[in-house]
């Protein structure tokens, strides 16, 4: 059976990594975002590596008034859907949502409001199918908030706990056995959004890493993991310590 | 946005890492943003220019730019279009070797040419117009480019081909004539993954061209030199051939890495007792399975050192150096000898010591390294003078006997090794962009 997947934030680079491997399993990919040009340029990509079909879908994923009826379209327009991912995603300088409200409202937005109206229709469509998994990119930022970047991080603290309630859902007592919601959790990757930092250090992820664990994650069938998944999955490990460090060693960390 | 901000770093070393210098590093995701990447790249190192840098694969400083701008090109690796009755993939110039590889192979399709690495890009095959184990039957990787993109400073972008002048400039151009954007490569067909190998021992230099002239009818061919063997074993090793099954299936095999080298080895680990050993040991191991037909699976018998990563950390903090001479026919064998015994005298080399005949097709770039005769390709870990020296040795042989060395895995030949070695890098130098410039050639074209 041809698996297909729609993928919201078709131009992240975690998404596109994410993608190819599906490519390479000849699914339907259905691409979701804002810049035509762009997105047209991953499914030339995405179709020389070997999907079925890649339509395109032209949106401004933040500021959509109904998802639930967009993803219908979108789902008809694909002939049905298995996977919905969601890995759009907005990170500025910290300084600048604190300097200015609309750009803070802008980070929350796009990382948990939007975000959050997506992850409820596209469950509600997967429940309703009884087949499907919901897979939504979260962050290590939402762990613990940082002074360096706490707006953001409360966004995908926000969103973690929306889909742990829409897994909890999920995995009640008679509901139906092939739908799967897990947010995965990356830490620091060489994607777009991290362009403007120093990567030569360690503890950077390549795109290739996390879309493993997220296409893994996706599969129904295995039960892979709990809801929350962590990529690489070392950072679970990382996150729990950081998260139990008292306040006064936290503090004095510079991270 | 972004990726027009550069970021000032001294983390990007080449893959010898000798050199640690701060660069500016831009690191654009798309197409659309080269143009404007490039200026802000021009712009913000007046006098230093600009330098595309790929995954870093090569050795020494052709590939950095110190106190100058990078453009990183590794999240520019998306394809553009494959045809399977062509066989023509056009793809996004950091589009690496090992995704190209993981995603054809199950299709039947394998590169035209690969290094003794699948961790580079297009553009960095391109730029060192690269060879492999088989140049006598196929020559170099640039004779399989059917097309490329190139983006010059002024803004301009190119679309090249064979007969064109800036093509036979940028293919072995070094990065200097502009940012390759993406490349047209003729892939090969396969009917398997699998290679049929097989070793053969050779008890000295003349053992080696014996069996070099008489395996010219198979596909691959390279061979490891024990480079402190002297006297009447001087020039010992083992001789590999192969070629592609014609059964076992069509498998991408891409294993996770076993090894990691998680540190820097320390000054000790490579001496001369140590290499001692291993050669020993390893010739011990070819010779059981000498004149033996094998079958293994693609990835060992290309890429063996692929299977570690960052393995050039084994080389210690300093780092080291790579020193690829080709001789060509006339002098092959007495400029072969004397370098080898210069080595063995010295007790200096490694492990790592590569013996391959370059076969008689052009090289279509104005300055790619190969050309008919022998190549020698070994490691030194930078021990500071004793090593400079007998590279230096080595120089005065190679230029004797009308030899060259090869720009990717060098980081200290002087100006006048180079300019002899390439009589048409003045005639390139027309071609340079000239906002590009790298350590390597600010080195080598000095008068
Ligand atoms: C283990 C090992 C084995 C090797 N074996 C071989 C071998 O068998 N044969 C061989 O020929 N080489 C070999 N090499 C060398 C390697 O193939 C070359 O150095 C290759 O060019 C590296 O590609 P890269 O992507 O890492 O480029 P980099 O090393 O990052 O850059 C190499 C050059 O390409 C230029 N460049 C990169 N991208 C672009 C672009 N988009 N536009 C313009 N210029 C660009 C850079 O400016 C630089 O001059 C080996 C290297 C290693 C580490
Ligand atoms: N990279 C990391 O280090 C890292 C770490 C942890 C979590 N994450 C998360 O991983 C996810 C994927 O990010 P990435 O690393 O792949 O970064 P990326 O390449 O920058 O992708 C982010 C994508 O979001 C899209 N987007 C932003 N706002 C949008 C909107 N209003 N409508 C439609 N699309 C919009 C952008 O599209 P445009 O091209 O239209 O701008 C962009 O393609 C994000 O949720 C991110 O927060 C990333």
């Amino acid at each position: 059976m041809t698996r297909r997947v729609l993928i919201l934030g078709g131009t992240s680079g975690i998404a596109v990594a994410t993608a190819r491997l599906y490519a390479a399993e000849g699914a339907v990919i259905g691409l979701v975002g804002r810049d035509a040009a762009r997105l047209a340029e991953v499914a030339a990509d995405l179709t020389a590596r070997g999907a079925t079909a890649v339509p395109v879908f032209t949106l401004d994923l933040a500021s959509e008034a109904e998802p639930a009826a967009r993803l219908a379209e979108m789902r008809d327009a694909m002939g049905g859907l298995d996977d919905v991912l969601l890995a759009y995603g907005l990170m500025v300088p910290q300084a600048e949502d604190e300097r200015d409200p609309a750009t803070a409202r802008r980070t929350l937005d796009v990382n948990f409001t939007s975000a959050a109206l997506w992850a409820l229709a596209a469950a509600a469509l997967i429940e309703a199918q009884g087949r499907g998994s919901l897979i939504v990119i979260g962050s290590v930022a939402g762990d613990r908030g940082r002074r360096k970047n706490f707006v953001y991080g409360a966004a995908k603290a926000g969103i973690a706990a929306l889909m742990e309630g829409i897994a909890h859902r999920f995995g009640r007592p008679g509901a139906p056995p092939g739908i799967r919601a897990v947010l995965v959790k990356p830490g620091p990757t060489r994607t777009a959004m991290t362009a403007g930092m120093d990567r030569t250090g360690g503890g950077w992820a390549e795109p290739e890493e996390v879309a493993r664990i997220i296409r893994r994650a996706a599969d129904t069938n295995r039960r892979w993991g709990g809801p929350i998944v962590y990529a690489p999955g070392r950072w679970r490990l990382i996150m729990l310590i950081i998260r139990h460090l008292p306040a006064r060693i936290f503090n004095r960390l510079d991270i | 946005m972004n990726a027009a901000r550069g970021i000032e770093t001294s983390g990007l070393a080449s893959w010898g890492r000798t050199l640690r210098a701060p660069q500016l590093a831009f690191a654009p995701s798309w197409r659309d943003e080269l143009p404007a990447t490039l200026r802000a790249a021009v712009a913000a190192r007046p006098g230093h220019g600009v330098l595309a840098m790929g995954l870093r694969r090569s050795y020494g400083d052709s590939g950095l730019n110190p106190g100058g701008a990078v453009l990183l090109t590794p999240a520019l690796d998306r394809a553009i279009s494959f045809d399977p009755t062509t066989r023509l993939l056009r793809a996004e110039a950091g589009l690496s070797l090992a995704a190209i590889l993981a995603w054809m192979v199950p299709q039947g399709f394998f590169l035209p040419v690969t290094p003794g690495t699948r961790h580079v890009t297009l553009g960095g095959a391109v730029a060192n117009d690269v060879h492999g184990k088989n140049h006598h039957g196929a020559g170099t990787f640039g004779r399989w480019v059917r097309a490329m993109g190139l983006l010059r400073s002024d803004g301009g972008e190119h679309v090249l081909r064979a007969g064109d002048p800036l093509f036979a400039a940028t293919i072995g151009g070094l990065g200097l004539t502009g940012l390759i954007t993406w490349v047209e490569l003729e892939l090969l067909p396969i009917a398997s993954s699998v290679m049929e190998v097989e070793d053969e021992v050779f008890e000295d230099l003349d053992g080696f061209f014996r069996i070099a002239e008489a395996s010219a009818g198979w596909d691959y061919t390279v061979a490891w030199v024990d480079c402190l063997a002297k006297g009447a074993a001087l020039g010992r090793g083992i001789f590999s051939r192969g070629r592609h099954a014609t059964t076992g299936g069509l498998k991408a095999v891409e294993p996770p890495r076993l090894l990691r080298m998680p540190m820097d080895a320390p000054g000790f680990a490579l001496n001369r007792l140590s290499i001692g050993a291993f050669n020993a040991l390893y010739l011990a191991m070819g010779r059981r399975r000498s004149g033996r037909l094998r079958q293994v699976p693609y990835l060992p018998f290309f890429y063996p050192l692929d299977g570690i990563a960052d393995w050039n950390r084994l080389y210690g903090k300093r780092g080291f150096f790579q020193y690829q001479s080709v001789v060509p026919p006339a002098a092959q064998r007495e400029a072969t000898r004397a370098m080898l015994t210069a080595i063995a005298e010295a007790g200096e080399g490694s492990f790592l010591a590569v013996l391959k005949t370059f076969g008689a097709l052009p090289s279509p770039g104005l300055l790619s390294f190969p050309m008919e005769g022998t190549t020698l390709a070994l490691d030194f870990a930078n021990r500071g003078a004793p090593t400079l020296a007998l590279l230096a040795r080595l120089d005065a042989i190679l230029r004797e006997a009308g030899g060259r060395l090869y720009p990717a895995k060098d980081g200290r030949m002087p100006a006048a090794m180079f300019q002899a070695g390439y009589p048409a890098w003045e005639g390139f130098r027309e071609h340079m962009d000239p906002h590009f410039s790298s350590a390597f050639w600010r080195r080598v074209s000095q008068p």
